[in-house]
């Protein structure tokens, strides 16, 4: 039987504002615990939700970049659970009314693109941090009240994969607006997921687990496709799919049924009578809107167009906005574009991943960067292999490459008389490669160059060497 | 002379002469409290001193508005430092971090505010203060009866002479109605003009703080100060501050008063019913025109009223779960009690009857399914009810209506009966659904010596036009140089 995924996400960002959603306390990562609270997060008696303007308006940001309508009326409500790490028993959240609605999200999927709609995306406050000790718990609530934005898909996505390229895809963009870090370690990116699964060709939905507790993108795709199987398993096994919360184990690879008891969820949402209802004026929106940068896929056309790049090497580049203008500054200036979009993807690209730092943080100058593959390609002062090198001498240094060649003696040699005494030796030593070349194995002169090259430590500019090797043999 | 019985406006005369200090008036006033608050109950917590701020004798009444008066506060607005407890067993020990914006603004203004507060009906559930974890408070006149609520504590202060101004909140008539039954003046400023902040919340869009005194000028000067937009409450308004004492002008020449034929109905007490009809008559003799119009939705104030207060303090009072501060049940952790258990034994045990019974109601009716049918179609019939107050300002100045059907009950009366209890607000509760602004003062007696009110309403943000009407009739009769026997 074939069966097919039918999965929803739900995504909340952290709004990276300096200040909470409703109080003047500072957001900021890592403090000591409690110590950024007062009795508005604390939720104090007689205290006061006041809405911090610029949260509405990266809410508004993030919804007009994921193609949203944003409402012009919106306004929050209260959501009522009891729970120590939610001071009031209840949160400021969005029921009937979100920021904004009815978005889109395109992904690719191997080659075939793919549009995800986004249902919603709405503001809230975020709860506390429970530590648990052996006996006892604890309360941190420096994150009680921070912005959040919750973005509800609808259930567009049918496998692990297309749920992996999604996050990437809004983190991308999330990044861009320059809204929130999305770092999933922090807590500043967190995902849930819905996943049932249906007979291929079926269009009623199946019983829905929804999965929790996943702390990475991978953790996300592999939660999922574990899912997925359990249930076909389940299914295959003529076992009935229960609605349930079930909880990702990283280390067992595996879900597991959240152990309290399901009961029936009624938040009681009511309009929160200390926020009168927000009206965002259109000028206002279209104020913002203006506000958004060039996103991801229109940069990565941009750069197929401007800078002939293939689709590939361009998605590459336009990952983040960082790399992306890091990119932009040396395709403008390079004369080669295609070899400047090479050397950023390839050995570039490598010195990030091996250092695990984006490309956009190699401290490497527009300028030395360009010189570097002028040297190489054009004045061929160093060989490509030598090239490399120096790249990784640049990055690590941050001095420019004529030194570096300079300093490590590594010019190219391309005058012939330097390289004589180097190529008289291997023709001497290599008595039959010279004689299968004259007897038109021309495989033997390639043999014969690589020995030149041996000898000079690689430094031999190959192609002056190989010149070298065809006048003299041909001529005697 | 007694000096706790001055009015603030007296205080400051005799102050500007230098003829006493702040703390003389605070001398006498521990004096009388000493002597009849064994009776009265109005305050709680007494052992607190009464606070005096060291630099208030020095005061001149050019210095601030309100420069070395005391204020008595009411158990729900937050004091830094000073117990704030609802009169809760579940906020017993709460000590707030903060001032409430009316607090600051109080001591910015020179007032003294007093550390030991008002009684008042749990969480302002209540009107009769008999629902207050420290026991009832009395009503002056009668110590038998009640003396309204929930603000009744400030209320009684006020008429036993415990105290020279107070703080009220008024959700559904807690000013006035306990103004009323303790003959003096109480203030329910529009929604939205004094700020909540500080102030523990009941229902969130109908609270409102408000002036309880002895006469209607001290409700002026008081208004004065607490009014204005707070940055810290949302639902404040930012418009201009007036000065209200210039709309004591003593002139209502042709002022046009609307009276609601819904508001003078058979049920009523009759004795009532007459003063109250007196209290117009002696209007039109100052030169106001009185003329009977309708309210028609006025018999859906009640219902209303009790699903959209109830839902919000079910909410608002969601947060009194014994994690943070105040009481938290004993023994729930060593005996290896669940958290759940540790919720249910702390709200269990700490809240008061009538609080649990309005959780209850809140809940209910914000729950799953019954929400469209209770909570959102109250909201609808709050419109209407506003409607038929805007239609009405569009052609008058004021409404008039008594402010309670009933002088003050007997203690226990109602105590056993909670809709009877309900119903003594038929004529208060309406003004909170709508936002307006409205005062109660004292109109006459009862053949038993009680207080009656009288309550004047205005269209939103229009506390000039009550103050005016109210003024000119104190003027015109005595009724608030009355004081009890005690």
């Amino acid at each position: 039987m074939e069966y097919e995924a039918v999965i929803g996400l739900e995504v909340h960002i952290h709004l990276s504002t300096k200040t909470k959603a409703f109080c003047g306390c500072s957001t900021e990562f890592g403090a000591e615990p409690n110590s950024q609270v007062c009795p508005v997060c604390l939720g104090f008696p007689g205290s006061l939700p006041v809405l911090n303007k610029t949260a509405l308006e990266y809410a508004i940001k993030v919804g007009l970049a994921l193609g949203c309508s944003v409402q012009e009326y919106t306004k929050f409500d209260r959501k009522h659970y009891y729970y120590p790490d939610l001071p009031k028993n209840y949160q400021i959240s969005q029921y009937d009314l979100p920021v904004s609605k009815d978005g889109f999200l395109d992904i690719n999927v191997g080659n075939t693109p793919k549009r995800i709609r986004i249902k919603r995306a709405h503001l809230e406050e975020d709860a506390g941090k429970l530590i648990h000790a052996a006996n006892s718990s604890q309360v941190d609530l420096n994150r009680a009240g921070i912005p959040l934005l919750e973005i509800v898909t609808e259930p567009d996505i049918n496998s692990a994969q297309e749920a992996y390229e999604y996050l990437s895809a809004l983190k991308s963009i999330i990044e861009y607006l320059d809204v929130s870090d999305c770092d999933m370690e922090k807590g500043s990116l967190r995902c849930d997921a819905n996943i049932s699964i249906r007979k291929k060709g079926q269009t009623r939905l199946g019983t829905k687990a929804e999965l929790k507790n996943m702390n990475s993108f991978k953790g996300v795709k592999d939660a999922l496709a574990y899912e997925i199987e359990r249930q076909e398993h389940a299914l295959e096994n003529g076992e009935t799919i229960i609605q349930e919360t079930r909880l990702w184990d990283v280390k067992a690879m595996k879900t597991f049924p959240m152990r309290t008891k399901e009961e029936a969820k009624d938040y009681r949402y009511f309009p929160e009578p200390d926020l009168p209802p927000f009206i965002i004026a259109k000028d206002q929106i279209e104020a913002i809107r203006k506000q958004i940068p060039e996103l991801p896929k229109a940069k990565a056309l941009r750069f197929m167009k401007e800078y002939g790049l293939s689709e590939y090497d361009a998605g590459i580049l336009v990952s983040t906005k960082d790399n992306a203008d890091y990119a932009e500054d040396r395709l403008r200036q390079g004369k080669n574009k295609k070899s400047v979009a090479n050397w950023l993807i390839g050995p570039l690209a490598g010195i990030a991943g091996s250092n695990n730092i984006e490309i956009s943080e190699i401290k490497i100058s527009t300028g030395d960067f360009l010189e570097l593959i002028d040297l190489v390609e054009n004045k061929q002062v160093i060989s490509n292999l030598k090239g490399k090198e120096v790249l990784a001498e640049m990055a690590a240094t941050g001095k420019p490459p004529a030194l570096i060649i300079q300093e490590k003696n590594l010019a190219q040699i391309s005058d012939e008389g330097a390289l004589e005494k180097e190529m008289e030796a291997a023709i001497s030593e290599n008595a039959k490669s010279v004689a299968d070349y004259r007897s038109g194995k021309a495989n033997a002169l390639m043999f014969l160059v690589g020995q030149v090259m041996k000898k000079t430590g690689g430094k031999a500019n190959p192609k002056v060497v190989q010149e070298m090797l065809k006048r003299r043999l041909e001529s005697v | 002379m007694e000096l706790n019985r001055l009015t603030a406006h007296e205080f400051l005369g005799k102050l500007g002469k230098k003829e006493i200090t702040s703390r003389d008036v605070i001398a006498d006033l521990e004096r009388c409290i000493k002597k009849t608050d064994p009776k009265v109950k109005a305050y709680v917590r007494l052992s607190d001193p009464l606070g005096l701020s060291p630099d208030a004798q020095h005061l001149t009444p050019d210095t601030y508005h309100l420069s070395g008066i005391p204020v008595t506060i009411k158990d729900n607005i937050c004091t830094d430092g000073q117990n704030t407890e609802c009169c809760s067993k579940i906020l017993a020990g709460f000590k707030p971090p903060y001032d409430a914006t009316v607090i600051k603004k109080l001591k910015s203004a020179g007032a003294v505010v007093l550390a030991a507060k008002a009684n008042m009906d749990e969480f302002a559930f209540g009107s009769s203060t008999e629902n207050s974890c420290f026991g009832p408070t009395r009503n002056p006149w009668d110590l038998e009866r009640v003396p309204g609520g929930s603000s009744g504590g400030s209320a009684a202060a006020i008429a036993a002479d415990e105290a020279i101004m107070a703080l009220g909140s008024d959700t559904g008539g807690s000013i006035r109605q306990p103004a009323a039954f303790c003959g003096v003046v109480g203030l329910k400023p529009t929604y939205g003009r004094v700020s909540r902040y500080g102030l523990i919340a009941f229902a969130s869009s109908l609270d409102q703080i408000g002036p309880i005194t002895k006469d209607v000028r001290d409700s002026a000067l008081l208004m004065n100060v607490i009014s204005g937009h707070d940055t810290n409450d949302s639902t404040s308004v930012d418009l201009p501050v007036p000065d209200y004492t210039r709309s004591l002008t003593n002139d209502i020449k042709g002022m046009k008063i609307a009276l609601p034929k819904e508001y003078f109905i058979d049920g009523m007490d009759p004795e009532v019913r007459s003063i109250v009809e007196e209290a117009v008559e002696k209007l039109k003799s100052l030169g106001a025109s009185c003329k009977q119009v309708s309210l028609p939705h006025t018999e859906y104030a009640v219902p209303v009223y009790y699903i959209i207060a109830t839902a919000e303090a079910s909410s608002n009072l969601a947060r009194f779960d014994g994690v943070q501060y105040g009481y938290r049940a004993k023994n729930t952790a060593a005996h290896g009690q669940s958290m759940i258990e540790m919720y249910k034994r702390t709200r269990g045990q700490g809240f008061g009857e009538e609080a649990k019974r309005r959780i209850l109601l809140g809940t209910f009716a914000l729950s799953h399914g019954y929400y469209d049918a209770y909570y959102l179609r109250a909201l609808k019939v709050r419109t209407l009810i506003k409607q038929d107050f805007d239609a009405v300002f569009a052609d008058f100045d004021c409404i008039i209506t008594p402010t309670s059907p009933t002088p003050a009950f007997k203690i226990g009366e109602k105590a056993q009966d909670p809709l009877s209890m309900y119903l003594s607000d038929i004529y208060t509760i309406s003004v909170n659904l709508a936002g307006i602004p409205a005062i109660s003062l004292p109109c006459g007696f009862t053949k038993a010596g009680l207080p009656v009110g009288l309550q004047i309403l205005a269209r939103p943000f229009n506390e000039e036009a009550i103050l005016r009407a109210a003024h000119a009739y104190e003027q015109g009769t005595a009724w608030h140089l009355q004081k009890p026997k005690l």
